[in-house]
């Protein structure tokens, strides 16, 4: 055991699977000696090589399709993106061409790979530093998508993501990649993708978060001093709507929490399916506390911007008293 | 001297057999054997009456929208019969000759077109499936031929695109990726003068697309693409110097569409009549055939009996293509995930996106509660 960051865990991830399987390789933008602008490959071009650990062109569409076609050759490239703001250039890789290698082989060439992108605001940084775009990839069939909120999470669902045949991305919340510390096992293991996980259990209330935000959830539910049960989706594509729905159904009232803007982000699909699975049971409508629908703002007002535990907690006392 | 020249350099341009039938023979002396030239075409004239039935295909209601490949038939041919069976062959749409030649059952073309993704179902050759998106797939052979060079397994990536293409950012980070990390790959651009309706110099202003490899670091030639001998001199140049030496090179093929660009183009509306005319007399398949008489390799007789078996064989494949069962509607959902998630699982099996079409159970559920209230 060990007493690590988030980006540390990462880190131990990354060296644990290339160890074992000599067909995962990483490139990106100064991911090579200087072991990445958040330091979650540091050392790793020292330990495999320039071979293993490749310092890209800046170029993130070359990035993402000289990934898949490494992919599509057999081996299990980790592509990163340096930040969310700079998938624009990717995207087409990324959701015309990565997302529908399985498809249009009808399975004849596939494509394990894992994106690995740092995503979401709180950490001061400049204009297109700090976005939340996952609900953009989960409307994108093809791809999965991952997003831990704590350090044992992130080494779990990162060798599960890399030992996964389909295209995983990986959404790492730079908000608590030094936040806080959490004893990782050194031995390997992994979290299945696609299951989330009940942080804590509660009777009068459902919160369903992911990423960085079930942090500032966890806080909120510390002072509301109400039975609140937390589901931390870990997946975000697919969505395991059998556990939110199981335990709405338990507590009839639902708060999905989460950092990008509201209108057409996962809140909306966890209200829409939370309605249909468990419409006899809900005592409150499904309430969202989100990013506004605004562009994210520069750091002097990202704090206001950003669910916190204050709006969150407004939220459980609203939900609970309808 | 406050000026001088830093880099120089020229681009060369490679023809062997001319539109005349002259030959080269300093270049072009024993590049081919004679059998290879005959089967090669063979195979063209197959190729060409394959697309004339395709396009028909497509005028008769049979068929969705098709690109003729008419009269660039030469440079996936050549980098066909020039590349070893476990290298990459990573095209466009307008390829069959290579492909073809590569041992792609020609059904499968007729299958993608007809809206049938069973055929991109592609296990038999180290070719990927048709790449509609102009210039997505230049970046897949560069990864493939990276993938190559990290398994060390000898193989090596060609792939096709058009004059058009290279006007796209991805063009440019292929090349640019290739040649900064030294991997095996030959760019083979299919200059025909035209990207759909715009014409080469609204893509590229410079005198040739050749030169845009340059800018690269790697070797760039331009050559005759209806020209056979040069096509298969510039490949096996390009593949020898992939082999060897990890390098990438591009190779400009200066061609013609003789057709529209797809069965939903009119290519009246853009080209002149006289440059259509001009490029006839250039068609590939007349200067390979003279090229044969000239040395008594073929002949009049040879000429008919071969269209009558590429008839024989192309019925074939149109029936091989329009026999196969329907696809299953459920098949959509299938090899997109090497496993399905439920909310995917459940689509399939009730083929319904409603929740109580999904479960009608929760109707009577429903009732059931409402009556006991």
């Amino acid at each position: 055991m060990a007493n690590l960051t988030l980006v540390q865990a990462i880190n131990l991830a990354l060296i644990q699977e290339m160890e074992k399987d000599d067909r995962v390789l990483l490139l990106g933008e100064d991911i090579g000696l200087n072991g990445g602008v958040f330091r979650a490959t540091e050392g790793l071009f020292q330990r495999f090589g320039g071979d293993r650990v490749v310092d890209s062109p800046l170029a993130e569409s070359g990035i993402m399709g000289t990934a898949i076609g490494l992919a599509m050759g057999g081996l299990r490239p980790i592509p990163e993106i340096q930040f969310e703001g700079f998938l624009g250039p990717a995207f087409d890789q990324l959701t015309n061409q990565c997302a529908r290698v399985n498809t249009r082989t009808r399975g004849g060439i596939t494509c394990p790979l894992v994106l690995r992108v740092p995503v979401g605001g709180g950490i001061h940084a400049p204009e297109h530093h700090s976005d939340s775009p996952e609900a953009i990839y989960t409307h994108t069939p093809g791809l999965k998508i991952v997003m831990p909120s704590s350090p044992y999470d992130a080494k779990g669902l990162l060798i599960s993501a890399i030992r996964d045949p389909n295209p995983v991305i990986f959404f790492e919340p730079k908000r608590i990649y030094r936040a806080f510390r959490e004893e990782v096992p050194e031995d390997e293991y992994t979290i299945p993708i696609g299951k989330a996980r009940t942080v804590c259990e509660g009777e009068e209330l459902t919160m369903v978060s992911w990423g960085a935000t079930v942090i500032q959830c966890m806080n909120a539910i510390e002072e509301a001093d109400r039975s609140i049960e937390l589901i931390d989706l870990r997946t975000i594509s697919p969505i395991d709507m059998e556990t939110i729905a199981n335990s709405v159904r338990k507590t009839g009232r639902c708060v999905v929490v989460h950092e990008a803007p509201k209108t057409a982000g996962l809140g909306a699909e966890i209200a829409a399916s939370v309605m249909e699975h468990c419409f006899l049971q809900l005592e409150a409508p499904v309430q969202r506390v989100c990013g506004f629908d605004t562009i994210m703002p520069y750091y002097k007002l990202e704090l206001e911007y950003l669910p916190d535990a204050e709006r969150i907690g407004k939220a459980i006392v609203e939900t609970l008293a309808y | 001297m406050p000026r001088k020249p830093v880099f120089t350099t020229t681009i060369d341009h490679v023809s062997i057999l001319d539109e005349h039938g002259n030959f080269d023979a300093t270049l072009g002396e024993g590049l081919i054997p004679d059998k290879d030239v005959v089967a090669m075409y063979k195979h063209m004239m197959s190729c060409r009456h394959f697309d004339e039935i395709a396009f028909k295909l497509q005028r008769s209601g049979r068929m969705g929208t098709y690109p003729e490949n008419r009269g660039q038939e030469v440079p996936s041919l050549a980098a066909a019969y020039v590349l070893h069976k476990n290298d990459w062959m990573v095209t466009c749409y307008r390829e069959n000759a290579g492909l073809f030649w590569r041992g792609l059952p020609k059904e499968k073309i007729l299958l993608h077109w007809m809206g049938d993704e069973r055929g991109n179902h592609i296990d038999e050759c180290n070719v990927t499936p048709l790449a509609i998106a102009i210039g997505s797939q230049m970046l897949h052979a560069t990864g493939l031929a990276w993938a190559s060079k990290y398994k060390k397994d000898g193989a090596i990536a060609c792939t096709f695109f058009g004059d058009g293409a290279t006007s796209e950012g991805d063009f440019h980070e292929a090349a640019n990726f290739a040649a900064n990390l030294d991997l095996p790959v030959v760019f083979v651009c299919q200059n025909n003068g035209w990207a759909i309706s715009t014409p080469t110099k609204l893509e590229c202003s410079a005198p040739t697309v050749a030169q845009r490899g340059i800018a690269y670091g790697m070797d760039c030639v331009q050559v005759d693409g209806n020209d056979l001998f040069a096509m298969v001199k510039v490949i096996g140049d390009a593949a020898k110097n992939a082999r060897e030496n990890n390098r990438p090179t591009f190779i400009e093929a200066l061609t013609y569409r003789l057709g529209d660009h797809t069965t939903a183009d009119d290519a009246r509306r853009y080209r002149d009549a006289d440059e259509l005319e001009m490029w006839e007399k250039r068609d590939p398949l007349i200067r390979t055939r003279m090229y044969l008489e000239q040395r008594d390799l073929w002949d009049g007789a040879k000429e008919e009996e071969q269209l009558d078996v590429a008839a024989k064989e192309i019925a074939q494949v149109v029936k091989n293509a329009e026999e196969i069962d329907a696809p299953a509607a459920t098949e959509m959902f299938d090899n997109m995930y090497a496993d399905l998630s439920p909310e995917l699982l459940l689509q399939r099996q009730t083929m319904r996106t409603s929740s109580l079409g999904q479960d009608p159970s929760q109707i009577d559920a429903t009732n059931e509660v409402r009556q006991s209230n």
